[in-house]
């Protein structure tokens, strides 16, 4: 299991190959039908998944999006418990119950995600008000997309956080689609960044294929807030590799615009950083995937081997 | 000791605010008592720090309460009106009343919302409904419905003491009315409902400010020789269908009064439930009293005819006494 709050660049690079590995045979098991539902996958965007929660204290809470299996990863989540869950199995998380949409995985500290656009946001800012009575100084880390950026939990909530100096640190993952349809199509600000400003919080955008201009500027950001100087925004530019779930065509696109991203691969930058400074060896590079394509196909074995939810667990956990 | 509604609330939160330091209240003027006075004098007490005051902002709020409970407060959430819990359904009906669930019970949210509802003061369609029956549809919620003050008190203190989101809906008519409550810990079990008046002839479930007009149409009944019984279910969800199934076994017959409009409210479901486990038992068909179908109106004359009255339950036991 990935442990938070490292910052050896080597370490980073595992977890987003175990990221990638993950999703790339979630993708190869929903084509099999071994895992249905919806199914959104982060692929292209595991630099800021991992960037941001590596700044992060173990005991910091994260709450995620719907396309969130990066972001619970990152934090720590086990990836045979994590694809039990996808795959629908009385052993995942949630007891099969929640799926890839409603990961909890509360003992690493990532709280929940959600299948309501920006549902989290408002979430967030309750667990960094219960942060800042507990005076612990831990602080909450949210997830959401651009397209999160035009409802009105999102500006009552910078409004909020703004407000009562809250200790959460809003992370827009802003890939420039919501959904099937460009941010241009839907706002006319280009920098989520902005409202963010608008509120009083400090806010910056960075390139989030870029682990490690995502590393610095979380970095920076959990340490302002921990000091107990309020939220902070970070805007991360990337884009998903996929479809907005699997089974999108993804037509909307151009095709050229794919391949301008898959340059941009973070993953690959990653290395390609390293490799300049000499610190990872072609060796090295080689075992770093396998390790994790390994590890994934363990986690699929225990996930498909598992059994299903017994039949009473329907109507079970409705009330606690 | 004699109490109105109104305190018994405020005596309830305080005691559990008293007892229990992770108890926050968040809500739009909370701090300033609100705008009857229900939580006044409770920020001197325990500091804005944990009477927290909001802006409108309903469902971001309720969404900063489910945070707060998933992190370890116990949080109490006031929407001012019940009309306006429409701005925070989102996070109420797919977070606090889902996440328990979806989590594999890894997560519990030990959320109250209050929340007042119903018709006093024409003050129209915004600020009158009775929207209990969307609430008790959920799965995952719990939804409270105090009919006096001692259970006002009760209810509310058992409410903040469940892991699970609780809607407490008070009526506002019912804030000024007075009622005995019983001294030291009064806690009133969420899903147990109460015989108010005992009678063989019929039976009537009251919801709410409906159980004094229920309760004034009995005396008049008596009168005449048709003893009703009366039960508030205080709980819609869950709801005590066992009391209400065993009196109508014993009258059988059956009247259910809300001030929510009939279709699709809360006695349907009663209806549908008594059915099931006492058809046999009925001597008549099953009668409602409930609102017209129409929103709320503003004016004074209008909303009386919207209401159901003492005259209209009388006219319904009638109707199914003499229909047997």
């Amino acid at each position: 299991m990935a442990k938070t709050n490292s910052l050896d660049p080597i370490e980073l690079l595992r977890r987003m190959w175990l990221i990638r590995a993950f999703e790339e045979k979630a993708s190869a098991l929903y084509a099999e039908r071994q895992i249905v539902g919806l199914l959104h996958l982060g692929i292209g965007q595991e630099a800021v998944a991992v960037g941001a929660c590596c700044a992060l204290r173990a005991d910091d809470l994260v709450y995620g999006g719907h396309r969130s299996h990066g972001h619970a990863i990152a934090k720590g989540a086990d990836v045979n418990r994590l694809m039990a869950e996808l795959a629908g199995r009385a052993t995942g998380y949630c007891g099969g119950k929640g799926g890839s949409m409603h990961i909890v995985a509360k003992e690493t500290g990532f709280i929940t995600a959600t299948g309501v656009v920006g549902g989290t946001i408002p979430l967030a800012l309750g667990a960094a008000f219960a942060a800042k009575e507990k005076k612990q100084n831990q602080v909450v880390m949210v997830f959401f997309g651009d397209g999160a950026g035009q409802a009105g939990p999102f500006h009552e909530s910078l409004n909020i956080a703004s407000l009562w100096q809250l200790p959460v640190i809003f992370i827009c993952e802003n890939n420039g689609y919501a959904e099937f349809t460009p941010l241009s199509a839907h706002t006319k600000i280009k920098r989520l960044a902005r409202h963010a400003k608008t509120y009083g919080i400090p806010a910056g955008t960075v390139d989030g294929n870029d682990l490690f201009a995502v590393r610095d500027a979380v970095e920076k950001a959990v340490k302002k807030c921990r000091d107990g100087k309020g939220p902070v925004f970070v805007e991360c530019l990337t884009h998903r590799m996929r479809g907005h779930y699997e089974g999108d065509p993804a037509k909307y696109r151009e095709l050229a615009q794919l391949s301008e991203w898959k340059k941009k691969d973070p993953i690959a930058r990653v290395v390609r950083a390293l490799k300049s400074k000499k610190a990872i060896t072609d060796k090295m590079i080689e075992a770093t995937e396998r390790e994790a394509r390994d590890r994934i196909e363990k986690a699929a074995e225990f996930a498909l081997s598992s059994p299903w939810p017994a039949a009473g667990e329907v109507a079970s956990q409705v009330t606690a | 000791m004699e109490q109105t509604y109104l305190d018994a609330i405020r005596a309830g939160l305080r005691e559990e605010m008293r007892r229990d330091s992770s108890v926050y209240v968040f809500g739009e003027d909370v701090a300033l008592g609100g705008p009857f006075g229900v939580t006044k004098g409770l920020a001197e007490e325990f500091g804005q720090n944990r009477m927290v005051n909001t802006p409108i902002s309903e469902g971001t709020v309720m969404g900063l309460a489910i945070g707060a409970a998933t992190a370890g407060l116990r949080p109490v959430v006031e929407i001012m009106f019940i009309d306006f819990i429409t701005l925070a359904m989102d996070q109420l009906v797919n977070h606090a009343a889902k996440l328990h669930y979806m989590s594999g019970g890894q997560l519990k949210i030990p959320l109250t919302v209050r929340v007042q509802c119903g018709i006093s003061g024409a003050m129209g369609a915004h600020h009158s409904q009775s929207l209990e029956a969307w609430l008790a549809h959920v799965p995952g919620l719990k939804v409270v419905m105090p009919a006096n003050a001692a259970d006002a008190k009760g209810l509310l203190k058992a409410a903040i003491r469940d892991d699970n989101p609780v809607v407490f809906i008070e009526h506002r008519g019912l804030y000024w009315s007075k009622g005995e409550v019983p001294g030291g810990e009064h806690i009133v079990s969420l899903g147990t409902a109460a015989v108010a008046r005992s009678g063989d002839s019929v039976t009537i479930v009251a919801l709410a400010n409906m159980l004094a007009l229920a309760l004034e149409a009995a005396e008049d009944l008596a009168a005449e020789g048709i003893f009703a019984e009366v039960i508030d279910p205080r709980t819609i969800s869950p709801l005590d269908i066992e009391t209400i199934a065993t009196s109508v076994k014993k009258t059988g017959r059956l009247v259910v009064v809300h001030e929510a409009v009939e279709q699709g409210g809360i006695g349907a479901e009663i209806v549908a439930r008594v059915q099931q486990q006492a058809f046999f038992y009925l001597d008549s068909p099953i009668v409602r009293v409930a609102a017209a179908f129409a929103p709320v109106p503003a004016g004074r004359t209008l909303e009386q005819q919207f209401l159901p009255s003492k005259t209209r339950i009388i006219e319904a036991v009638r109707q199914a006494i003499a229909s047997c």
